[in-house]
């Protein structure tokens, strides 16, 4: 029915440039985009910075070709130039670009603005700030449809609601008249692709479209790009994650720094990459099949990265217990009406974590993952239950008994900076950290900042990061000087929130690479908190799968992520395809044809 | 939205604005009482016009008139009561009610404020519109229009405005005659300073909205500059320049009186300037509070205009 309604749209509207309009009725079978030799570059004071430095490729009708890349690799520019939106003080040059049949460099901006929308539709990431805070996502959806249509306002919210049916929003009627920070992450974003194909376009771009969704969400949002796809549309992906792109794409483009690596149909590139730098990002992809090797190269030539991995258990004495939860409740009162029964957020939650060992925390947002975190760290105190810590009680006594035993427990956030002094420098910061003993002695401190960088694998002597601010620093610094703060004190136990989430694949496996070395080296025993299987694969001895608020399974990794009991864990389990491994193809779709 | 959500907040803004006029009141009738001497030998000398001793025979009929006789804490509570009746006192000078001298004013200044304020809407969006964001160049030039206008004062702008378009080129009446041609100049000389102001608060966060992800998300969906520029980005940044209208249309009031003097309008202006000038204290009192109510009021709008732009307002 929609289909219809979307066909008489188009019927209507005649002043479209008529070649652009023979090529998309006709369903030609040229490509429906071209782009051959893309240049975009930027003028700053400095004279012109290149941003992109020759994209090539084509697209045909249920195709979908990926862009990988790192931040700053110039993907999303790319992307915005394929619809002429590439920003303020842009330079942007291509020996060929045609979309659906049309030379689109000869095209005047109001021709443009009928390509957009109507042929090219365009998902950016993140629908809370991608879609107008301030409006209901029916209205949003209506400018959408109104734009390229004369549909009577009635017509148009029939449509609206109908779009939001076919991505798969629930209860459509309804949510058309929430605003984004009233719907759930993956209902908005399901929201956003709405507005960009409303009028089927022939071509679907797709900026990071699931980023920063849990992964079931994201493999819903995956599917419904695929079922476009499969209705015809081609696809162009970008993302900075290979395993998302690994599940829709027919042909990968991977750029660095604005250039393009390599390219390839995608099963030849993950399976067998050829230039370093996509083996790298390849082999940068954490999982169950990576445990116990390092993901990165600078990871490799560590001399403890060949050690095996010490499972709890392995040798003749159990390692200590360090950190104890025993039936942890925490509510909080719901908002809203008045009276209603009090969110528990944390609902009869347990677990140990033994020296040495990394227990990881995974569930979606909103599962009680951090709460327990902050439980555990002694930030909040539980309603029911107990969490003690190196064999002392930590809840429910006054914070002055805590405070010995502080030292030995540590915290990486997932954005250190909002952890630091903006005012300090990475010195100071450091610095400030240390035990008092040492603090006070100007010589000592000295000595062991510079220590806790070589710890963590900054360069203490030239080039130093010790005198810089945390917002000169890049993503990965900022977290290695979080990670030496956390190591300042020589705690026995530290928690990781989320601590590499925010970083881009191959800084995430520097990350790991180092967390996992100082593990082996010091004993230390890691609550590990994520969202991502991944990483969780990776990383954890054990596993505790928690859904609002309760543990729904738990054990060792292996077994729970291998032959997942819980009906949750097996549907967290499914959403997540094996990651690409050099050795064995991932299994892509069939024929791309 | 449900009912509830927006009775908790109702309550307290009324109770805020109940609070503040009767702050206002108190306060006004403190500073009657304040004045130096004799009350009732005040009034007498201030309706004579000349300052000498009075004996009790002359006093008696004044301060029965007045119930000067009677304890302050009564005085209060009868000058409150009034309030709630609408009496505002009777005038030293007129012998007339208060409520009736200013009333047949405040007509002419409330629209002169409220049509002032409208201009000065249009002359902001227009320029906010046509200049934000679109280089460094313009920018600047905006901004500097934005500090230059804001900084004008009424008197000069007023006589400019005056000398050009009425004595010059003989487009408006040079009189305030009452016709809506006359209210063009007085208006426009509230209204360009204050389009200034208001385009400073805008400026910056119109930019910042222009550059926002569902900014670029509207172009994307073929929505053209100026539909962005007007249908999304406008609404975000004018919040700033609602709540600070509230805080216009109070000063518009109470700045009335140099535009009205200039361009000889009737308006409340008048009214204040001739009760200061000769001690009409009920006079003075009735503006004040009057003045207090009206910034209660455009408070009260101000919260209700920003609840409909920013609908998650209505949420916290």
């Amino acid at each position: 029915m929609t289909l219809l309604d979307f066909s008489a749209l188009r019927e209507v509207d005649d002043d479209l440039d008529p070649e652009l309009r023979a090529a998309a009725h006709l369903g030609a079978p040229a490509p429906r985009l071209v782009v051959e030799n893309l240049r975009v570059s930027f003028r700053t004071p400095d004279g012109e910075r290149p941003v992109v430095r020759g994209l090539s490729f084509s697209l045909g009708a249920g195709e979908c070709v990926a862009i990988v890349g790192e931040s700053g690799s110039g993907k999303s520019v790319s992307a915005r130039s394929l619809v002429g939106l590439t920003g303020r003080g842009s330079v942007v040059h291509v020996d060929r670009l045609e979309i659906l049949g049309a030379d689109a460099r000869a095209l005047s901006s109001r021709a443009w603005r009928r390509l957009r929308g109507r042929h090219v539709g365009f998902v950016l990431q993140d629908a809370l700030v991608s879609l107008d805070p301030l409006r209901a996502v029916g209205r949003e959806l209506d400018e959408a449809l109104r734009l390229h249509g004369r549909a009577p306002r009635a017509e148009r919210r029939r449509s609206a609601v109908e779009l939001l049916r076919r991505v798969g929003v629930p209860r459509p009627e309804e949510r058309a008249r929430l605003r984004p920070d009233e719907l759930s992450g993956g209902l908005r974003q399901r929201a956003l692709i709405a507005t960009a194909i409303a009028h089927d376009p022939e071509i679907v771009i797709a900026d990071e479209p699931t980023t920063a969704l849990d992964a079931t969400v994201q493999a819903h949002v995956l599917a419904e790009l695929d079922a476009m796809r499969a209705r015809g549309t081609a696809v162009i992906l970008i993302s900075h994650d290979l395993s998302v792109v690994a599940r829709l794409a027919d042909r990968i483009v991977v750029m660095r720094g604005g250039e393009v690596v390599e390219s390839g149909p995608a099963a030849r590139l993950l399976g067998r990459p050829e230039h370093p730098y996509t083996q790298r990002l390849v082999a940068a992809v954490p999982g169950l099949e990576t445990r116990g090797r390092a993901l990165s190269p600078e990871g490799a030539e560590g001399p403890s990265a060949a050690l095996p991995e010490a499972a709890p258990g392995d040798g003749p004495l159990d390692p200590p217990v360090v950190l104890e939860a025993r039936g942890l409740v925490k509510a909080f009162a719901s908002r809203g009406a008045r009276g209603a029964a009090p969110l528990r957020a944390v609902d009869d939650v347990s677990f140990t974590l033994h020296a040495g060992e990394t227990l990881g925390i995974v569930g979606e947002s909103g599962s009680g993952k951090s709460t327990t975190a902050r439980l555990a760290l002694g930030f909040s105190e539980p309603e029911e239950g107990e969490v003690i810590v190196l064999g002392a009680p930590w809840s429910r006594v006054p914070e002055a008994r805590r405070r010995p035993l502080r030292p030995r427990l540590a915290v990486v956030a997932q954005d250190p900076l909002s952890t630091f002094d903006p005012r300090w420098t990475v010195g100071r910061i450091l610095g400030d950290a240390l035990p008092r003993a040492v603090r006070r002695d100007p010589r000592a401190r000295a000595a062991a900042v510079r220590r806790l960088l070589d710890d963590v694998g900054l360069p203490a002597g030239d080039g130093s990061v010790l005198g810089r601010f945390p917002l000169t620093l890049s993503g990965g610094q900022r977290q290695r000087v979080a990670i030496a703060r956390a190591l300042a004190t020589e705690p026995a136990i530290i928690v990781l929130d989320e601590a590499v989430s925010a970083l881009d694949v191959t800084i995430q496996a520097q990350i790991l690479d180092l967390l996992l070395d100082l593990q082996r080296e010091r004993d230390l025993a890691y609550l590990f908190i994520s969202h991502d299987l991944g990483v969780i694969g990776h990383v954890s001895d054990r596993v505790l799968v928690m859904q609002h608020g309760r543990v729904v399974e738990q054990g060792p990794t292996e077994r729970v992520l291998r032959a997942p009991e819980h009906p949750y864990t097996q549907e967290l389990v499914a959403s997540i395809l094996p990651a690409p491994r050099p050795s064995n193809p991932p299994p892509g779709r069939k024929d791309p044809s | 939205m449900t009912r509830s959500s927006w009775a908790r907040p109702a309550v307290r803004i009324v109770g805020n604005a109940v609070g503040v006029l009767v702050g206002a009141a108190t306060a006004a009738f403190l500073a009657q009482t304040a004045l130096p001497g004799d009350r009732a030998t005040a009034i007498l000398n201030i309706r004579a016009g000349q300052a000498e001793l009075r004996t009790p025979e002359e006093l008696a009929p004044i301060t029965a008139e007045f119930g000067l006789d009677r304890p302050l804490w009564q005085q209060y509570a009868d000058y409150l009561l009034g309030l709630v009746r609408g009496d505002l006192g009777t005038s030293y000078l007129q012998f007339r009610p208060v409520g009736a001298i200013i009333g047949e004013q405040l007509g002419a200044t409330v629209v002169l404020a409220i049509t002032a304020i409208a201009i000065a809407w249009m002359l902001m969006v227009v320029w906010i519109v046509a200049t934000g964001g679109r280089g460094p160049r313009l920018t600047a030039l905006g901004s500097l229009v934005d500090v230059t206008t804001a900084a004008l004062p009424a008197y000069w702008l007023g006589i400019i405005l005056l000398l050009v378009f009425a004595l010059g080129l003989g487009w408006f009446p040079v009189l305030g005659d009452g016709t809506p041609l006359s209210l063009v100049l007085p208006a426009l000389t509230l209204a360009i300073p204050l389009a200034g102001f208001l385009a400073q608060a805008t400026r910056t966060e119109f930019e910042r909205a222009l550059e926002q992800p569902f900014a670029l998300s509207a172009r994307m969906r073929g929505q053209s500059d100026l539909g962005v520029r007007l249908g999304h980005v406008l609404r975000h940044a004018s919040l700033p320049a609602i709540s600070l209208s509230g805080w216009a249309l109070g000063a518009t009031l109470s700045g009335a009186v140099v535009v009205e003097s200039i361009f000889s309008r009737p308006g409340i202006g008048q009214v204040l300037v001739s009760a200061v000038s000769s001690q009409d204290l009920p006079v003075v009192v009735g503006v004040v509070v009057l003045t207090a109510a009206f910034y209660v009021a455009a408070n009260l709008l101000v919260d209700l205009a920003s609840a409909l732009v920013d609908p998650r307002q209505r949420a916290a």
